[in-house]
């Protein structure tokens, strides 16, 4: 029985967790699939607990995602929406997040375009904090939803090759897969623009490619990344055209990786963009998988913290 | 925390006898068995049910559902433990609306296992009935829930703990009280 090898009051980023950890949260999970597939998905584990879901950024599968975690697991849930909120009429963050801690809550699911807002979080409030995506800092629970999809298909987290395509200054979702799969060993390729992939990323313990083709060679996976639009990504390179030319990966530039690779992609998929369409819809693409795991890593996080009110740090 | 045996309460021989009495006794009160199903409690309760099945087998000629539960979405001191346990498998393919449900253990202790386990049951449906069978009772209840069936009853100290050992997965086939190691 391994005991006690998980230590934390919050899930704000992979950086935190230790590679025991990591392994620990997705045999969790891994069970928490097979409770997906029972008839009753819903138990008491959390019965009691208040979940929020904090939301300042557009959000479907993240949010659904844990509102569907939190409800299998009996707990309420409360979706605080930004748009609808008092936030419009000029509370700050702190204002709207110790408004919501007075109805004592238990576990805060946070998304923010601040980086570091989830920690921020846990200097005043005595909820656990989740990070769901803070800025262009860490994704945590969609690093682990990753780790899970390729445990599933290559039966282990290590010695494998993962390429990560696209936008990575400004991914959250890359800096949290490469931290979690330097963490367990794994070589790992950045391929983009040198306009979205400076070279400081080869001090995370990646290998930073400007030509896909040289870069996807070999891969076990390759994982692609939204072009974000909305944070100005298109400014980075002359044209979408000229992009598409370059770092759109096809059946062609595909298959130069492993014959066994499969693609991803964390979604929302820009079509004929980052990813051809009949590829993301061939059998390689594990895409809708991704989704389906977010549940249970989604569970198997609110399963490990509890939802205990916690000392506030400082 | 390291443990030390204290005694050795029973041997293959004596556990074969408690074992076939058992399923005699399942088998004499439940006269009508077409609606009669096995349930084993995670981890040891799974491999004491199929023991039972397959004396029932033996007996009778009748082979009876086995369904394989586990209880740790159900139990009640999830938020008191430093870290909440793995979970493991569930299976239990067979409708338990109406039929006559056999929950069977190794050993019962608090209580608060079956307790979990009935809640969990009812999530699938409303049995006519339950019944309860465990290999050793080794008292201290803190609820109202007593076996039906019961291989043996064994007075232990709280801070002891009874090890059913199976050679399925312990290689022997034995009881032993346990107790911590002093120092």
């Amino acid at each position: 029985m391994k005991e006690n090898i998980f230590k934390q009051k919050h899930l704000l980023s992979i950086e935190d967790l230790s590679a025991e950890e990591i392994d620990l949260i997705l045999e969790i999970a891994e069970s928490f699939v097979e409770v997906s597939t029972r008839n009753i998905k819903k138990f008491p584990a959390l019965k009691g607990k208040t979940v929020v879901n904090l939301f300042f950024e557009n959000s479907t599968r993240t949010r659904s995602s844990f509102e569907i975690a939190a409800k299998r697991l009996s707990a309420d849930l409360i979706n605080f929406s930004a748009s609808i909120s008092s936030l419009k009429k000029g509370e700050s963050l702190r204002d709207t997040v110790l408004t919501l801690e007075a109805m004592n809550p238990h576990i805060i699911v946070i998304r923010h375009s601040a980086s570091g807002s989830p920690n921020y979080l846990t200097t005043f409030a005595r909820s656990s904090i989740v990070n769901a995506g803070d800025g262009f800092h860490e994704h945590p629970t969609q690093a682990l939803l990753d780790a899970l999809t390729i445990k599933q298909k290559f039966n282990t987290l290590r010695g494998l090759k993962i390429s990560i395509i696209g936008d990575i200054l400004h991914s959250r979702v890359a800096r949290s897969n490469i931290i979690l799969h330097h963490k367990m060993g794994n070589e790992i390729s950045l391929i983009g623009p040198p306009s979205l992939v400076p070279k400081e990323f080869e001090q995370m313990g990646a290998k930073v490619y400007y030509n896909l083709k040289e870069g996807v060679k070999n891969s076990d996976i390759v994982m692609m990344l939204r072009v974000q639009e909305e944070r100005g990504s298109g400014n980075y390179f002359p044209s979408i055209r000229e992009y598409r030319k370059l770092f759109e990966i096809n059946q062609e530039t595909f298959s130069l990786a492993k014959k066994s690779a499969i693609l991803m992609h964390p979604g929302p998929l820009n079509r004929d963009v980052e990813i051809e369409t009949s590829l993301a819809d061939s059998d390689k693409s594990v895409i809708l998988q991704q989704v389906t795991n977010g549940i249970a890593i989604r569970m198997a996080v609110l399963y490990l913290l509890k939802g205990e009110r916690n000392e506030i740090i400082n | 925390m390291e443990e030390k045996i204290k005694a050795k309460v029973m041997d293959e021989k004596k556990m074969k006898r408690t074992f076939s009495r058992i399923a005699m006794e399942i088998l004499e009160k439940n006269r009508n068995t077409d609606k009669l199903a096995l349930i084993g409690i995670q981890t040891k309760g799974v491999y004491v049910a199929k023991r039972i099945k397959n004396l029932i087998k033996e007996i009778e000629g009748i082979d009876l559902h086995l369904g394989i539960l586990d209880i740790t979405l159900f139990r009640d001191d999830l938020h008191k433990q430093e870290q909440p346990p793995l979970i493991k498998k569930t299976e239990i393919n067979f409708s338990v609306e109406d039929n006559d449900i056999i929950l069977i253990d190794d050993v019962i202790f608090t209580g608060r296992t079956i307790r979990a386990a009935m809640d969990s049951i009812f999530e699938l449906g409303r049995p006519a009935s339950i019944q309860l069978a465990v290999f050793i009772d080794r008292g201290h209840r803190e609820l109202p829930i007593c076996p039906d069936f019961r291989g043996k009853y064994l007075p232990t100290s709280r801070r002891e703990r009874v090890n059913v050992m199976l050679k399925e997965i312990d290689k022997k086939n034995q009881v032993l009280i346990m107790e911590p190691e002093r120092f």
